[in-house]
């Protein structure tokens, strides 16, 4: 393996395994700000002790996502020198302004959050998770503004790079760089919308499928029962739509892909050969005969979905270069195997919601169990879709732009394959760090390796407890409502973990 | 003033900015084994930093975002050229924030121990080896035309930047003890009175050493002082903070002992900055490879926008620091929600 490979792969490992994280605080975050604007509405005490809870779990969550976000942060300079040198003027400045605008926004609200319950008043409680879900959402917007960037570049130029009034000039090759020209192009690109948007509603489908699981477990063992009756069907109502609106969003995605990504939407369907195309439910792409083995297809289904025509033709794999097309195996596995998990969460939620307005859902013991699971199947749909948009992003980095003609065709070469403008992008192999060889990244990569497994471990056995220990009841006259000076000698005497703890001592 | 000098002065103040205030939790961690005598006495020292540190640690990572965006060209050439180094660093970072979480959920003398040592090695290690790479930035390394890191791992490991590391972890840990005797007292607090005496002293003789050898050694360092000879006044300053706290510590003024303290590390970057400039990586082989403020900087127009986002952003995180810090003022008490 190459320091390419290496790098990549490192990338992949420690951004797969940091996503589970900021996934969870969106979409818990949601969950946690209904609730305590349902107590501060109702006043029923059940919702301060759903939203105690669940800020406890909330918060163990955050810290390994803070941790595990800085390797994100420093990943582009350690190993992609290159493409951080290339790309700085543009995806720099959505970076910054992720640190500007979202984390201090989330760290310090998140202090709130979680320590100051006693310290605060409820009012202020509830803006303060406001703006701890809010300051998530930020930090979404602008890495997702960043990565669509590089999918779908847009409010820029390439330029050369000047030193000294001159050219610079490294093997007789000019070395070029990306300028921002107009920043809300940039931040608007084609794709930055849809794919936010469909982010949000992965986020949204895992965080809630995460408190079902806890609250489904907790029916089945038959404690806590009214808490977790409540945070489910709250949870269940926000999770049947998001499974819905994802199907929505998808379908306008794989549009737009199509457009500014043919090669990329060719290798999700497995689509070599140009013309009008199937929809594969399932096979397995064989780049050696370019056909799709074990194939069940409906036939003119991917032309129905790009065109709203069964026979229109659709640009295939042939229409690129061996060498500027996706690996088309792990492009297709991903992108399918999400479809299939968001097809099967439409599925669940909608015979739970008619369970629950019959009032037998938390009677049907077969389908609790179902969802104690199903939120492995969320997470790996969420991780999967990254896997699908990046993997078939190669060869590139920075994706270079292609043209359309007036009917609808690619504008190609004299081969009839596409020739892209190699100035105008940059592939993924040049985008890597010339100082650093083969055995650093694969020190680094084993050492990220058995630490994010130990943490992985740690963060499933505490989750274990908590989960075993449950929520703690709040009394009826809760301790925030009984007047100021109450409140005011509680108050510097009061410290809570962050996830709080087993016991003092 | 050039948009690439402004944004070096704000890269200063967000390094400033992180070096006081992680500065001092980093110093609380490598403390941990060594003042609090039992196991409430170590929550104590956890729960002093618990609501701060993440917020404090935005403050590298808005820096680390900052140089990405305004200069790419020396984000590029730092973090792949201390790649073995920066790779240590996360571990240690990632260590030390998860060792706070974790240890209090399980009530086992192993398991506790296990996360104070981790707790203690993170940020021991973290701090270290931002002292080595100051070291290394005063040093200079071997760059190619491009940017690009030539030398070998070990170069970055030479007597100069090991001490370096050595001045960094006094002066965070006398940084640290000062923050918790503010937020501890009775018999702990006492105890701590000898930690801040001996951090204070150990810095003192790792900084007067650094001193001189960097007098000695790296001739760049005082040639700013010849443009601008007004910059003396950091140094004076620089000298009369450091002699402070020893006579605020006597006086019994921790406060302001405190302060000082935070103004020590706030001229130290200060003078960092002012050995380095204008260069951001000095090449040590060919001057002219030098990763410099103006070779390394975004284009005009987004550093233009980049002032843009940190004049709207900036009062808003100065708001929140202050809310944050004010809400958890006072001494640290511990009961059954703490760590």
């Amino acid at each position: 393996m190459d320091v390419v490979l290496l790098s990549r792969l490192q990338f992949a490992f420690t951004i797969g395994f940091h996503y589970i994280f900021p996934l969870l605080t969106i979409g818990m975050g949601v969950v946690m700000v209904y609730l305590e604007v349902q107590h501060l509405r109702t006043g029923d005490p059940l919702f301060e002790t759903a939203a105690r809870f669940w800020t406890r779990i909330f918060a163990l969550n955050f810290a390994i996502g803070v941790a595990t976000g800085i390797v994100m942060e420093f990943q582009f300079g350690t190993n992609w020198a290159v493409y951080s040198r290339f790309v700085g003027d543009v995806f720099g400045s959505a970076l910054a302004a992720e640190g500007i605008f979202a984390f201090f926004l989330e760290s310090g609200f998140l202090a709130l959050l979680v320590f100051g319950w006693d310290r605060i008043s409820p009012r202020m409680h509830v803006f303060a998770t406001l703006m701890v879900a809010l300051g998530s959402v930020f930090s979404s917007i602008w890495i997702v503004v960043a990565n669509s960037w590089q999918q779908t570049p847009a409010g820029h130029h390439i330029v050369p790079v000047m030193r000294d009034g001159q050219q610079l000039i490294i093997d007789g090759t000019p070395v070029l760089r990306a300028e921002i020209v107009d920043f809300w192009a940039l931040v608007f690109n084609p794709s930055t919308v849809q794919r936010l948007v469909h982010v949000w509603i992965g986020a949204f489908i895992l965080g809630t499928f995460f408190v079902m699981s806890i609250s489904a477990w907790y029916l089945l063992k038959g404690r806590h029962v009214e808490f977790a009756k409540k945070s489910f069907s709250g949870a269940l109502l926000f999770a049947t739509i998001a499974s819905l609106a994802a199907l929505a969003s998808g379908h306008f995605q794989s549009k737009n892909v199509y457009h500014w990504q043919p090669a990329k939407l060719a290798a999700f369907e497995g689509h070599y050969e140009s013309g009008p195309a199937a929809m594969s439910l399932f096979g397995v792409p064989d780049d050696s005969t370019e056909t799709v083995r074990f194939n069940i297809a409906i036939p003119g289904g991917l032309s129905f979905l790009v065109h709203e025509d069964f026979s229109y033709p659709v640009v295939g794999l042939d229409r690129f270069r061996p060498e500027d097309r996706p690996p088309v195996l792990v492009s297709f596995a991903s992108y399918h195997i999400m479809i299939g998990l968001g097809m099967t969460f439409i599925g669940l939620t909608l015979v739970a919601s008619f369970l629950l307005w019959r009032s037998r859902l938390f009677t049907s013991r077969w389908l609790l169990w179902i969802f104690v699971f199903a939120v492995g199947g969320a997470l790996i749909a969420n991780e999967l879709g990254w896997v699908a948009a990046e993997v078939g992003r190669q060869p590139w980095s920075v994706y270079p732009p292609l043209a359309w003609t007036a009917d609808g065709d690619l504008v190609t070469g004299h081969s009839g394959r596409v020739e892209y403008d190699e100035t105008l992008g940059l592939r993924t192999r040049d985008a890597v760090s010339p100082s650093i060889d083969r055995s650093q990244v694969m020190g680094s990569l084993i050492g990220f390796g058995f630490i994010y497994l130990g943490l992985l471990a740690v963060w499933l056995y505490v989750l274990d407890q908590k989960i075993r220990h449950g929520p703690d009841p709040v009394g009826p006259a809760s301790r925030r409502d009984d007047g100021l000076l109450a409140a005011a000698a509680r108050r510097a005497d009061h410290t809570e973990s962050l996830t709080g703890s087993e016991g003092s001592g | 003033m050039d948009l690439a000098v402004i944004w070096f002065l704000i890269e200063g103040a967000l390094l400033i900015g992180y070096a006081i205030l992680d500065g001092f939790d980093l110093g609380v961690g490598i403390l941990h084994p060594f003042v609090p005598a039992d196991d409430r006495e170590r929550r104590i020292a956890i729960n002093s930093i618990g609501p701060l540190w993440d917020g404090n640690e935005v403050w590298l990572v808005t820096f680390g975002g900052v140089l990405f965006a305004a200069f790419p060209g020396a984000y590029a050439t730092v973090f792949s050229g201390f790649y073995t180094a920066f790779m240590l660093l996360l571990a240690a970072l990632i260590f030390r924030a998860v060792s706070m979480e974790f240890r209090s959920k399980v009530q086992h003398h192993h398991w506790r121990r296990f996360w104070d040592w981790s707790f203690f090695g993170g940020s021991a290690v973290a701090t270290f080896l931002f002292g080595v790479a100051v070291g290394n930035g005063m040093l200079g390394m071997p760059l190619d035309k491009a940017g690009n890191f030539t030398g070998v791992l070990l170069d970055q490991l030479s007597p100069y930047t090991l001490l370096v590391g050595l001045m960094t972890v006094a002066l965070f840990a006398m940084h640290g003890g000062l923050f918790l005797y503010l937020k501890t007292e009775g018999d702990f607090q006492e105890r701590l009175r000898d930690w801040m005496w001996r951090s204070w002293g150990i810095f003192l003789v790792t900084y007067m050493l650094t001193t001189i050898y960097t007098l000695v050694l790296v001739p760049r360092a005082t040639a700013n002082f010849e443009h601008w000879p007004v910059a003396a006044i950091v140094v004076v300053v620089n000298v009369l903070a450091v002699a402070n706290i020893p006579r605020a510590l006597h006086w019994g003024r921790p406060g302001q002992a405190f302060v000082s303290s935070c103004v020590v590390i706030a001229s130290l970057v200060m003078l960092f900055g002012l050995a380095l400039f204008p260069n951001l990586v000095t090449a040590s082989n060919e001057a002219a490879h030098s990763v410099t403020v103006f070779s390394a900087a975004s284009s005009p127009k987004t550093l233009g926008i980049m002032l843009i986002i940190a004049l709207i952003g900036m009062p808003f995180v100065l708001a929140y620091t202050g809310i944050v810090y004010w809400t958890f003022r006072g001494k640290v008490r511990l009961d059954e929600h703490s760590y």
